[in-house]
């Protein structure tokens, strides 16, 4: 299908894989090595880690400095076995991403939620993974269908909704988000509901008018009723890349975030980036996504994220 | 800015290697060294970064310096042409060589784009005069298919579904459909899917043998980080794809998946995703890319625009002056004698770093005619006009007009416009301080 220098390029990167095959396997040898505790603790077994790190996505900035700290603590306490690294790199790694979060409670009526994040990381999924909890556990929830923008986003919610038994407030697509969330709360209000939880398009946080359109949102949240949102949880992919930070920033500048949900973990990326986020905004990882399923929202846990980070495949 | 960071500290590499010649290994790893945390930070694989910098290393040593770079730039520009050409050098158009109707599949992860995609695709194959088929083949995502359907309304192009029916099922059924309706080209809408999860992948290789799938695209999104080389393996072993698109390239990503992706497979990229609006598909530019992943602005492309076709002494003088409040209508003819050289102004203005910051510079259009009156008009003038426009008087104006054989509001227009630009360039002057501090202009010199 291509033409001649096509399959010379191709030639050119059946090299390139078999040189990668090579540095893959010379890479799990020495951290076998690592781990059996046996070696001494050399400038390669730093180098290492360090690429472990940057491997699992937590980005280079962070990579190097955990690995500062790994080095001055080893000086200072004076360690000597290699199998120690990754204890004290787990540990720093701890520290970095914090404690889990626990999902908000308003103790005076409904608590109200707003699921923020770029274009298709899992929002509307965790939304209605997040009602199906919810109701699961006795609660009362209603669904409020502001992704108004993406064709078939509501339709999407809905089924959420059937699938969770939570009612849903909707409007017609294209119409103001804000005025969903507004009449969505509302409805809360008057019916009772125990949880709102409202869905938002995907944004890129670089789209300084749709950022607006976010606070918008939230500030007519704020006027159905003071004090709500109490939880805005951005939603990060766990695919993603050092990308993550941007928008962790840009969408905390927009709107107050208090929880991160870190989706697709049931693949084959480590999420690691989720530890700069957590340590740059200092807010909590609350959930994981691990499938399509209503019951593939999970508890954050911060030990085993971190023990799962240097599992090797 | 990553972009600041990272220039910033190349300056600083770049300051500490000095002198002429052939690149000594010396220069070449305290670059390299830069470029791959570059890499790293643009999410590049850490085994691609580190096969590919080696690579470089060897054929960067002993290489002669260009004569207008300083060492550390020229490994840059070794660096960014290794890139380009890994990414397939040239942009690639798709070509379709079997009878129609041809099938087109899509697939790749969850929430990588591929709905919003097809549309696009389909309207640009449309405008090529194709006469396209959305297929809907996700029977798996609440409201997939609706989706489709949506985005086939908008862009006008008709969406074959089947309901939640088997995938081989369907894309069988599309195509007898494309065949009795005359559509030549068809484009299957997949579900996302996890690489790992065998089933899902099976059932694209079922579709793939059932109707002959001629295109295998996966789509990728551009935020993707250290995994894109584990997804990209696993689809490309299980389905052998065909090409990539890359998406959500419109937000601040340096898609150092695209170099990941391309380094694991060898297959071309074939298409950038630059926004959610159906026009928002652009043919994939390699040397684009590889200046985006590098962070660098089209930096290294204008230095080397600038040295096939400029007198560099003289385009340092010349881009001094246009900074400052001193620059004349004369300079301004010379300027754009200079830049015509280059190729079209509106590119060239696209490539300054920065310049997108500044308002009413990004939306520039430079219509050649135009530029051509312009010479004119100011040939018409005398050298004590072009110095100091602001003795043009009406009778003036008159005159010039008349040699230059244009109205006089085009005399008129000319000379607001240009006071206008020089509002503009003092402006891009100002940039020039503030990037100064982090050394990014010393790249032009
Ligand atoms: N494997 C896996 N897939 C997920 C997970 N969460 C969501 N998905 C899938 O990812 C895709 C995108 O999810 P959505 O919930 O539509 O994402 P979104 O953020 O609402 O997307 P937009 O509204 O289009 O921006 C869908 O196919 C989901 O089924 C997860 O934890 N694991
Ligand atoms: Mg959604």
């Amino acid at each position: 299908m291509w033409g001649l220098m096509e399959i010379a390029r191709v030639g050119f990167f059946s090299k390139l894989k078999e040189g990668l095959a090579k540095t893959r396997n010379g890479l799990v040898a020495k951290i076998e090595n690592l781990f059996q505790g046996q070696s001494e603790i050399t400038e390669e077994l730093y180098e290492d880690l360090e690429a472990i790190l940057v491997q699992a996505d937590l980005g280079v900035d962070a990579a190097l400095n955990l690995v500062e700290t790994l080095r001055e603590r080893v000086k200072a306490e004076r360690i000597k076995e290699a199998r120690r690294l990754t204890e004290i790199l787990k540990e720093e790694l701890k520290e970095l991403i914090g404690e889990p979060g626990k999902l908000a409670k308003n103790p005076e009526g409904p608590t109200v939620v707003m699921v923020v994040g770029v274009n298709g990381t899992g929002k509307t999924t965790s939304t209605g993974k997040l009602a199906y909890h919810l109701v699961g556990e006795g609660n009362k929830v209603l669904l409020g269908a502001a992704d108004t923008f993406r064709a078939a986003a509501i339709e999407q919610l809905e089924i959420w909704g059937e699938r969770s038994r939570a009612s849903v407030i909707k409007h017609q697509m294209g119409s103001d988000p804000a005025a969903v969330a507004y009449d969505a709360v509302q409805a809360g209000l008057s019916r009772g509901s125990d949880y709102i939880l409202i869905d938002t398009a995907g944004r890129l946080h670089t789209q300084t008018n749709l950022m607006q359109e976010l606070e918008k949102i939230g500030r007519v949240i704020g006027r159905a009723m003071p004090g709500a949102p109490h939880e805005i949880l951005l939603v990060i992919d766990a695919t993603t890349g050092q990308n993550a930070l941007s928008q962790a920033k840009l969408f905390s500048k927009a709107v107050p975030i208090t929880g991160i949900i870190l989706t697709k973990l049931d693949g084959t990326a480590k999420g690691g980036i989720v530890a700069a986020v957590a340590d740059t905004l200092k807010v909590p990882v609350k959930f994981i996504g691990l499938g399509e399923g209503p019951d593939d929202l999970k508890p954050f846990d911060t030990d085993s994220f971190v023990e799962a980070l240097f599992e090797r495949d | 800015m990553i972009f600041e960071g990272l220039s910033s500290r190349l300056q600083e590499t770049f300051k500490r290697l000095k002198g002429r010649g052939k690149l000594t290994e010396k220069d070449v790893k305290a670059a390299l060294r830069e470029v791959k945390l570059a890499l790293l930070e643009a999410d590049v694989n850490y085994k691609v970064v580190r096969d590919f910098v080696k690579k470089v290393q060897e054929r960067a040593v002993g290489a002669e310096v260009m004569e207008s770079l300083t060492p550390g730039q020229h490994v840059v520009k070794i660096v960014r042409d290794e890139l380009t050409e890994l990414m397939g050098g040239k942009a690639v158009q798709l070509r379709f060589e079997s009878s129609p109707p041809h099938i087109l599949m899509l697939c790749g992860l969850q929430g990588s784009g591929k709905t919003t995609t097809a549309g696009k695709l389909a309207k640009h194959l449309q405008k090529q005069g194709r006469r396209p088929l959305l297929v809907a083949c996700d029977i798996y995502r609440p409201a997939a298919i609706k989706q489709l359907q949506v985005v086939g309304e908008k862009v006008g192009i008709p969406v074959f579904t089947l309901g939640e029916e088997d995938p081989v099922v369907i894309a069988k059924a599309a195509k007898e459909h494309a065949l009795e309706n005359n559509n030549d080209v068809i484009i299957l809408d997949t579900a996302g899917r996890l690489h790992i999860d065998t089933e899902l992948m099976a059932e694209l290789q079922a579709i793939k043998e059932a109707v002959k799938v001629e295109y295998t695209v996966l789509v990728v999104d551009a935020m993707t980080g250290q995994d894109a080389v584990t997804v990209a393996e696993e689809f490309d072993q299980a389905l052998n794809i065909d090409g990539v698109i890359l998406t959500k390239l419109d937000g601040d990503a340096r898609g150092g998946a695209a170099l990941s992706v391309r380094a694991v497979t060898g297959k071309p990229i074939l298409f950038g995703g630059f926004g959610e609006k159906t026009e928002a598909l652009e043919v994939f530019h390699p040397d684009r890319m590889a200046s985006r992943i590098l962070g660098m602005g089209d930096v290294l492309t204008l230095i080397e625009k600038a040295e096939a076709n400029l007198d560099q002494q003289r385009a340092e003088e010349m881009g001094k002056r246009i900074l400052t409040a001193e620059f004349t209508l004369e300079d301004f003819l010379e300027y754009m004698a200079q830049m015509r050289k280059m190729g079209p102004l509106d590119e060239i203005l696209q490539m300054l770093p920065g310049a997108n910051k500044i308002r009413g510079l990004k939306n520039i259009k430079v219509d050649e005619k135009q530029l051509k009156r312009i010479e004119a008009i100011i040939q018409s003038m005398t050298l004590e006009e072009r110095r100091r426009p602001e003795i043009i008087d009406g009778s003036r104006r008159r005159r010039i007009a008349a040699g230059a054989g244009v109205k006089v509001q085009d005399v008129n227009k000319l000379l607001k416009q240009f006071n206008e630009s020089k509002k503009l360039m003092k402006q891009l002057g100002l940039l020039e301080k503030k990037a100064k501090k982090s050394g990014f202009f010393s790249l032009f010199k």
